[in-house]
């Protein structure tokens, strides 16, 4: 009996972690979409960067519960030092120079950890808003290194692992990113299902309890901050080496506003919500732009409210029901595609 | 002689509230130790203190000798400390699985670990078999904790507190707001406590306190009034005088 529990148990627990046959179709379809609309690598590179920032926020916030209107300070510094790396010609190699931005955006995560784990929601949603200003206002005061308001000038990146140069259609820089992407994501997907990860659901859920069972709540939300930090870095390098840009508006507060509503569309808490959530907005965003070049702001301030008010869920419900009514139709009635917001698929 | 857990001079002020008098309280290793009061009598602050959500304003804290009064609630938790919440302290978006899989993950030395999938230690997955099974919540395991009825989060609460596998146990009022049919499960699984840990009862209930407990302290206004066998303090006539509500 004991040792058919165990075994059970042990299903159960790794359960949670096994890959759902969605998730394979998930990154089959985004490779797919690359595959077949290569006039729209830029776009698509766009939201794929989108995409890593939102996973980092979504590190934090969907699964430590950690509110942050401050991320693009990590964004921020990956850009720029991924950019001066270049610029000065101290690592040429992008890939490195990638993982030495996103280490640069760890170090700051790391340091500023420890005023961000004080206190509840709204000290926390100030305290990573000012790091983000003071960060912004240091890049201006020292132009001299950051190219103040002109931006960083005369970046060059040099071929990846020297071999795959980045060419003016943005097809390197896009698969480049996706591969970035997909190794993070898998990284990411490690350690939500470890029992490091569920630790910090836990922390989310009742830090009380959290505690009164020997988990070190302030240990655990300085390692995931400190890790989200070497993402949003890396999110940021990614954005100068494929644009060759950096300049100011990399820590500007609208990016890290933006990043919470991609999570408000998305959904947050299960990996998937930030990377549906950057596809949706950038293209509700380009189809506002389309329509309505002046005001699609309104329409996308529109669509928040009515996905906050009808509740993602719904919407998922709706979306997902054509999909679902053709999969019963050819595959019985078990396959049925779902997205859950707060477990992961 | 080393007691499991020991208070010496325990004071704490809240302002000029004085919820915590001069209390030193000496607890024998395997005792069935029961702390009862009046509403009010400040036995949920003593709690507080002892697994460290308050700190004291003096006095300290001794487990089995040793000195914990500055250690951080999950380190007293590790060397062997742990409680149920009064109020149940759960995951209301976990299952059962997953909060007992979690604590002993922690105590197992497990619990940092993030490359290894949850699921995959068989010694943990015994222990999480074990534990549930012990608290008959073997059935409910991938229930989501919200959604389970009352008397059941009630076990669970209980079942986290001895995955913990403590040497001391502080029970916060164990079958508070449990309804009558679920009743006898959570007075069951208190009865079947391992006898080598030593369990700290608070309750208002008497019956079980007088069931189960071999030693009973009694707390009045954060002073400690009268400690005894129960019978003792069942006889004693200022306990009397307090619970039918004179004045002593």
């Amino acid at each position: 009996m004991t040792t058919n529990a165990q075994t059970e148990v042990g299903f159960h627990a790794r359960q949670h972690g096994r890959w759902h046959w969605s998730e394979f179709a998930f990154w089959i379809v985004v490779l797919a979409v690359g595959l077949a609309f290569p006039s729209r690598y830029l776009i698509m590179t766009e939201i794929l960067r989108l995409a890593l920032f939102a996973l980092s926020l979504d590190l934090i916030l969907g699964y430590a519960g950690i509110v942050s209107l401050g991320h693009a300070a990590f964004f921020g510094v990956g850009a720029y030092c991924a950019g001066l790396l270049s610029v000065h010609g101290i690592i040429n190699e992008p890939v490195l120079a990638l993982i030495v931005a996103g280490l640069a955006a760890t170090v700051l995560g790391f340091a500023t950890s420890f005023l961000v784990i004080r206190g509840v929601d709204l000290t926390r949603l100030m305290v990573t808003l000012g790091i983000a200003l003071l960060m912004e206002a240091l890049a201006e005061r020292f132009s001299n290194i950051t190219g103040g308001t002109d931006g960083l000038q005369g970046i060059d990146i040099q071929p990846i692992f020297g071999v795959f140069a980045f060419d003016m259609f943005g097809k390197t820089g896009f698969f480049y990113s996706l591969a970035v992407l997909f190794v993070l994501f898998l990284l990411a997907r490690v350690i939500v299902h470890s029992p490091f990860g569920l630790s910090l659901r836990a922390i989310k859920n009742n830090p009380l309890r959290a505690a009164a069972v020997g988990i070190p709540v302030n240990k655990r939300l300085i390692a995931i901050y400190t890790v989200a930090a070497f993402y949003a870095g890396v999110a940021g390098a990614l954005f100068t080496q494929t644009t060759a840009l950096a300049s100011l508006d990399v820590f500007s507060f609208e990016r890290s506003a933006d990043l919470v509503l991609l999570l408000v569309i998305g959904g947050s808490g299960y990996l998937y919500g930030g990377l549906i959530g950057a596809a949706v907005f950038r293209m509700l965003q380009e189809l506002f732009q389309w329509i309505t070049p002046q005001y699609w702001m309104f329409w996308i301030g529109l669509v928040l409210v009515v996905i906050v008010l009808v509740g993602r869920h719904r919407i998922h419900a709706y979306a997902l029901w054509l999909p679902n009514l053709i999969l019963r139709q050819i595959a019985g009635r078990k396959a049925a595609v779902a997205l859950t917001d707060n477990e992961a698929p | 002689m080393t007691y499991a857990l020991e208070t010496r001079g325990l004071d704490k002020h809240f302002g000029g509230l004085h919820v915590t008098r001069d209390l030193s309280l000496q607890i024998r290793p395997g005792a069935r130790h029961a702390l009862i009061g009046p509403n009010g009598a400040g036995k949920t602050t003593v709690i507080n203190q002892l697994t460290g959500v308050l700190e004291p304003s003096s006095g300290r804290i001794l487990l089995e000798g040793q000195d914990i009064t500055d250690l951080p609630v999950h380190k007293r938790v590790l060397r062997g400390l742990s409680r149920t919440f009064q109020i149940n302290q759960l995951y209301a978006d976990l299952t059962p699985l997953e909060t007992i899989g979690l604590a002993v993950s922690e105590r197992l030395g497990g619990g940092g670990n993030w490359w290894r999938r949850m699921g995959t230690r068989d010694d943990i997955n015994a222990e999480i078999a074990e534990t549930l099974e012990r608290f008959r919540l073997l059935d409910v395991m991938n229930d989501r904790t919200s959604t389970l009825p009352y008397g059941k989060q009630r076990l669970l609460e209980i079942a986290v507190a001895i995955a913990a596998k403590p040497r001391v146990l502080l029970l916060d009022e164990p079958a508070a707001g449990v309804p009558e049919g679920e009743r006898k499960d959570i007075l069951a699984a208190v009865a079947a406590l391992p006898r080598d840990v030593t369990v700290l009862l608070i309750e208002h209930d008497m019956d079980l306190v007088f069931s189960f407990a071999d030693r009973i302290s009694v707390l009045v206004s954060g002073a400690l009034l009268v400690e005894g066998a129960p019978d003792e303090v069942a006889r004693d006539p200022q306990v009397k005088a307090v619970y039918l509500g004179e004045a002593a």
